[in-house]
């Protein structure tokens, strides 16, 4: 049988991400650029059984996913910038009781209401500290829409394996832009469903109480088992607890959880890096541009090479340090004013010689925008 | 190429669905982008597309090998950014052409003709697609046709056809 091809929007690659990944549950406040997701999620989860709720605002959508996470659905919310602002107290309150949900941030130019229609990546800092306190967060990205597609399911998976709340970075330009897109089979990509507790009815269930690989095993919120949710600090039972060897522990676990695994979700794609004088580093849409001037330099004979990240929370930095270490320069290629760049220059040994190339007008960066700094650090001028 | 216009003519619907038809029937990779905002609700609309057989990484155009302009604005504010050599499309009853670029010019009375053929101003983009598509011999026909019958009710798709037509008449050679 062939395979069934589209051609569809980034956001519309995203929502049948979800769909192959078993969504049943969305909620949502529908925003400029993500509006399409919550459009296309009020079409097709009816038609799967599922829910769909219009809530009020972007406090209530990431509440709202989060009850139904609990009672065993698979969920997801969809935002913009302000609307992500508006959710970062529920978004601690899903790290701290552990509850899976994906949200997706399809990034727009800020702070504030700031540039609705035009792309920005200023968001990367905000999904890894926009909610308070120690914690870890995993976010992911992809620059074209097979892989929009892969990480939403990848999301999914990784919020239930590690029962957290997994966010998503789109942004403008992949959000709206129209490609194809092939819907694998059923079966091809691998799914990760709900660990359910085998605890009997009328048997104590521990909550918060990990099996020996570490995992917690779920049971549906209002079904056999009662049990307590809090974002206070809490014991197994789910109680709240200052005690400090509870809120020591619960911490550690909460960090180290994913960042004791941060080579394992590291998600990245590289081309041409095995000689690389200068390497670019991107993310997102930003990564097209990126790879068309690698292309062309390369055809020039140029040794340029393209470090594409998927995983930008928690942060690659052994792979990052590792693939550029024998680069001459290292240029972070974002829609932002340095975020991941920052973060470039910490994890490689000489920050010296990480530069950045960005646009921050709302105006897509092209490939001459990247060659102009390129040849400036190469003392070409531009 | 670039599609660009006025909110309402459907030149952002025209450049969905010639990406479409390259994509899903003719087997090419296509992008397409378009303007947000304003743009939508009356003002100067522009709809990138990028056809190729091969990976496209840079989805924007920077330099249209194809211009399709269907207002003045339009034509006042994108002519300046045609390849040279390349395409430059309009209408003649909504653009009259200023400057002379080093490109091929080609003025086609395409609403008109649907205004007196068919009627229906609505299928002017349909038209314009024809005539694209007859210029241009990117995408065949046939795939437009099988874009149209999976997003238009069949009983307006007779009027597509004879739309399509049209524009395919108006840019075939002489």
């Amino acid at each position: 049988m062939s395979k069934k091809v589209k051609f569809v929007q980034g956001n519309e690659a995203c929502v049948e991400g979800a769909l192959y990944a078993g969504v049943t549950f969305f909620a949502g406040y529908p925003i400029t650029p993500s509006t399409e997701i919550a459009e296309h999620m009020a079409k097709r989860l009816p038609q799967i059984g599922g829910k769909f709720i219009q809530m009020e605002d972007e406090i209530a959508s990431l509440c709202a996913i989060i009850g139904a996470s609990l009672t065993g659905h698979k969920v997801l919310t969809a935002t913009s910038g302000p609307g992500f602002s508006l959710m970062q107290e529920a978004l601690g309150y899903a790290v701290m009781a552990e509850i899976p949900c994906v949200i997706v941030n399809v990034m727009r130019g800020g702070p504030s209401t700031g540039i609705p229609t035009h792309g920005s990546q200023g968001d990367v800092n905000q999904a890894r500290w926009g909610t308070h306190g120690d914690h870890a967060i995993i976010a992911l990205t992809a620059s074209g829409h097979q892989d929009v597609f892969e990480v939403t399911v990848t999301a999914f998976n990784l919020a239930e394996t590690y029962r957290t709340p997994v966010i998503l970075l789109f942004d403008e330009v992949v959000g709206h832009m129209r490609e194809r897109l092939v819907i694998p089979e059923k079966g091809e990509l691998p799914l990760v469903e709900r660990l359910k507790t085998s605890v009997k009815e009328g048997v104590d269930y521990h909550p918060y109480l990990p099996r020996e690989d570490g995992r917690l095993p779920m049971s549906d919120f209002g079904g056999v088992h009662r049990f307590n949710v809090t974002g206070l600090y809490h014991d197994m039972w789910g109680f709240p607890s200052t005690k400090p060897s509870v809120v020591h522990g619960l911490t550690h676990h909460l960090v180290d959880k994913l960042e004791n695994r941060v080579n394992k979700l590291a998600m990245y794609k590289e081309y041409f890096l095995d000689d690389a004088e200068y390497i670019l580093v991107s993310y997102g849409s930003a990564a097209r541009s990126a790879l068309h001037l690698v292309k062309d330099r390369r055809f020039r004979g140029e040794r340029l090479g393209l470090l594409e990240l998927q995983t930008l929370w928690p942060f690659p930095g052994d792979i990052v340090r590792e693939k550029c270490e024998s680069a001459r320069a290292v240029i972070v290629v974002e829609l932002n004013m340095g975020q991941v760049m920052q973060s470039v220059k910490m994890a490689v040994s000489d920050s010296e010689k990480v530069f950045l190339a960005n646009r921050i007008d709302g105006v897509f960066i092209a490939p001459v925008d990247i060659l102009n700094i390129l040849r400036l650090i190469q003392g070409k001028g531009v | 190429m670039v599609f660009s216009g006025s909110g309402g003519q459907g030149v952002i619907t025209a450049a969905i669905i010639l990406a479409e038809a390259a994509v899903i029937y003719d087997h090419l990779n296509a992008v397409q982008s378009q303007s947000y905002g304003a743009a939508a609700r009356g003002g100067s609309t522009r709809s990138d597309v990028v056809i190729a057989d091969s990976t496209i990484h840079y989805p924007k155009v920077l330099q249209p090998n194809v211009l399709v302009c269907l207002t003045q604005t339009a034509y006042n504010d994108y002519y300046p950014i045609i390849r040279p050599g390349g395409l430059l499309i309009t209408d003649t009853r909504f653009v009259k052409i200023e400057k002379k670029v080093d490109a091929r010019q080609v003025e086609l009375p395409m609403y008109r003709t649907v205004l007196e053929q068919i009627g229906k101003p609505i299928v002017f983009n349909i038209c314009m697609l024809g005539a694209v598509v007859s210029l241009t011999r990117l995408v065949h026909p046939d795939s437009i046709m099988k874009v149209l019958e999976t997003r238009i009710p069949s009983g307006f798709l007779e009027m597509n056809r004879k739309a399509l037509d049209l524009g395919i008449a108006m840019g075939a050679p002489e």
